[in-house]
């Protein structure tokens, strides 16, 4: 019985890995960078939620709302203001400026809001009545748990149909090919990567309300470092593969879990790295990815 | 080409906004207390002018103000600014100039921010007040036991913090005492027949009070049946941790770690229908005091801390209202820690022979014998008649506090 409860553990850790690892996925295959603001933005999408339900008393489905609103705005703002003036710049610099604004988003957000831990108010319950039980008394699923994992494949399928069908999508696929040529194509280079920013922060905005949910606690910190387990999910399923990070994000949840459970609490991370090192030997491109060998 | 070059402009010029933004939190605090040090200095030669001018000290805080161990960095600068300005409002025989920079929790930072301070001071005697935390502490006070400046800390409590020098001094306990003082209060009540430990193994703070904790339930023969740790104060999910505590049959659960993964634990562990008895350190006071936590979660929860902001003393009740007034929120220990540290530097300097005219290294070795001589002793918010030993570690008692109905009540 044990052994199903840390399996429900691991699978609702990392359907909220997933879920970031789809945004960080996203931009990276489209826009072939490594975003390290993602995680902040995830911050602070938790935050406005928090902010919208505490003191202007909103329901929960108008916080989470307004909280993808004021991200995706965000992250269009990120990508027209840093990012944008980078584009012919080497790949470097314009990670560097990633890091540079994550740590504008934390301190920002600390003279905003604070240094001290809030307390996220969930938006679906928590306690003994909102769970499924699956065995009375012993074995059971949070909603936030069901909740996310829905939210995470619907998320998934919404987004392969959308890069697959439709002609935004079409776009945008040229663009993670090779963006000199889209544009002679008569691509709009500059739109498309800012639509990708903005599907890509609401997902962040999404994920952060979910992923305080279920752990209920808030700091201007609080995204850096789901943000980089989310990034080494999103390597581990194979980068720029959309099912990837969504395999990779379970698995990095499930793999945490049971190292914590079976092998030791203080060595999980290494156990957990440990796996992705194993993977990307064999796998150079991570599970789903493509590896394309360079043809010299 | 220009819009381009606009945006960038922009970008930059928000980024460093931000930076200045970040600087100007310990800049506009520090200008707070009167910047009264020229007109001491120069009458300070002279020294025949009798007790009318007062002598000023300069005390250059350290800690985090930023980054993820802000939130007690913050307290502690705010604890002592508020002590500041009551001890220069008293025109008493020495002004106190304080200054507060921030080390993010980084030993290299906080050693950065330590020669800033010590280029702020060229003109007064400085001492130190900090570091926050135990890495950055440990740090530092290894300069200022080379550059001899005194060091008081608020609430870096390793022993390796003071271990060997004699300039360094602690107000908060050393993490095996409380360890102890944990195992000793449990075994003396008869509180529980298991005991459960869950601890941050990253954290030099949370792990000296558990390796205490464990030796000393060995001592007294507990039975332990379930040590559990975790890496980093990110960590989320604990619910491992608390299934092996369960299934272990842990009736009493030993959580000596900061609030923040403690609410997390609380909240798990009621989740799984899990209700052992917690007890907690000084690290976990300022719980009940975050935005949004469900204070019936703590109900019964167990904690030793030297403070606790619902005491009723005269005292107490002025700083809390003050510190409230200033900050919005509630103090915690480490806001209290800072506000005993400027009183006790302060009583020490006005008990000092022959202050006029010494500089820091005087200064330090002055304090530093006044402070371990176990004579000298201060009242405080977090303890009365507290004295120091020679080795730099305080003594004072812990006082016990169980939750009730949200609000902390004597359990000694």
């Amino acid at each position: 019985m044990s052994f199903l409860n840390n399996a429900i553990t691991g699978v609702s850790l990392g359907s909220i890995y997933a879920i970031i690892a789809l945004g960080y996925t996203m931009v990276y295959g489209i826009a072939k960078m490594l975003n390290f603001a993602h995680g902040d933005v995830i911050m602070v999408g938790a935050y406005v939620c928090f902010l919208a339900m505490g003191s202007l008393g909103l329901p929960p489905l108008a916080g989470v709302l307004l909280a993808v609103v004021v991200c995706t705005a965000l992250g269009i703002a990120i990508e027209r203001l840093a990012y944008k003036p980078l584009r012919s710049a080497p790949s470097l610099a314009v990670l560097i400026t990633a890091i540079g604004v994550s740590y504008l988003l934390q301190n920002s957000a600390q003279l905003l809001w604070g240094a001290d831990t809030k307390t996220f108010t969930p938006i679906v319950g928590t306690d003994q009545e909102s769970r499924l039980w699956l065995v009375p008394g012993q074995l059971s699923i949070s909603y936030v748990a069901i909740l996310s994992v829905v939210c995470c494949v619907v998320v998934m399928i919404a987004l392969a149909l959308f890069t697959g069908r439709t002609k935004m999508g079409k776009a945008m696929r040229a663009c993670s090919e090779d963006k000199g040529a889209a544009q002679l194509m008569g691509i709009d280079v500059n739109t498309t990567i800012s639509v990708t920013f903005a599907i890509g922060s609401a997902l962040a905005a999404i994920a952060g309300v979910l992923m305080c949910s279920a752990y209920p606690v808030l700091s201007p910190t609080t995204g850096s470092l789901p943000g980089i387990r989310a990034f080494t999910a999103a390597v581990f399923g194979g980068i720029g593969s959309i099912p990837g990070a969504l395999l990779g994000g379970i698995l990095l949840g499930v793999i945490e879990t049971f190292a914590k459970a079976y092998i030791s609490t203080d060595l999980s991370d290494a156990v957990v790295f440990a796996v992705l090192i194993i993977v990307l030997l064999v796998r150079p491109a991570g599970l789903m990815g493509k590896y394309v060998p360079e043809k010299v | 080409m220009k819009k381009k070059d606009l945006a960038a402009l922009l970008m930059a010029g928000a980024m460093c906004f931000g930076l200045l933004a970040g600087c100007s939190n310990s800049g506009d605090k520090a200008s707070g207390a009167p910047a009264s040090d020229a007109g001491a200095q120069e009458s300070a030669p002279g020294g025949s002018q009798g007790s009318g001018d007062a002598v000023t000290i300069k005390v250059g805080g350290i800690g985090p103000i930023t980054g993820d161990a802000a939130q007690y960095g913050t307290a502690t600068q705010w604890g002592a600014e508020i002590a500041v300005d009551e001890i220069n409002a008293l025109n008493g025989p020495v002004k106190l100039e304080f200054r507060y920079e921030d080390d993010t929790n980084v030993a290299d930072t906080a050693v950065s921010a330590y020669n800033a301070l010590k280029d702020w001071a060229k003109d007064a005697p400085l001492v130190i007040y900090g570091t926050t935390t135990t890495a950055p502490c440990v740090a530092v006070s290894a300069e200022t036991f080379n550059d001899r400046y005194f060091q008081l800390t608020p609430s870096a409590s390793s022993p390796d913090v003071v271990a060997g020098k004699d300039n360094v001094f602690q107000m908060c306990f050393t993490d095996p005492y409380l360890g102890t003082a944990g195992a000793e209060y449990l075994n003396s009540k008869g509180l529980g027949t298991k005991y459960g430990i869950i601890y941050n193994n990253g954290d030099p703070y949370s792990t000296g009070i558990a390796e205490a904790f464990i030796t000393k339930a060995g001592e007294l023969g507990m039975e332990l049946v379930a040590t559990q740790t975790y890496p980093d104060d990110k960590t989320t999910d604990y619910t491992v941790q608390l299934n092996a505590c369960k299934d272990a049959g842990a009736d009493v659960v030993f959580l000596p770690i900061y609030y923040t993964p403690a609410s997390l634990i609380l909240a798990q562990a009621k989740q799984m229908s899990y209700a052992p008895l917690f007890i907690g350190g000084d690290g976990m006071d300022g719980m009940l005091d975050m935005e949004g936590f469900d204070k019936s979660l703590a109900e019964g929860l167990l904690l030793m801390t030297p403070f606790s902001a619902g005491a009723e003393d005269e005292r107490t009740q002025s700083f809390v209202k003050k510190y409230q007034e200033a900050h919005g929120i509630l103090p915690n220990q480490f806001a209290a820690d800072g506000y005993d540290c400027m009183y006790a530097i302060y009583e020490a300097c006005c008990e000092l022979e022959g202050l006029e005219g010494m500089d820091s290294a005087a200064l330090c070795d002055a304090l530093s014998a006044k402070f371990g001589g176990g004579e000298f002793s201060v009242d405080g918010l977090t303890g009365k008649g507290m004295t120091w030993k020679d080795t730099g570690e305080i003594d004072k008692s812990p006082l016990i506090f169980k939750v009730e109905n949200g609000a902390y009540v004597d359990a000694q």
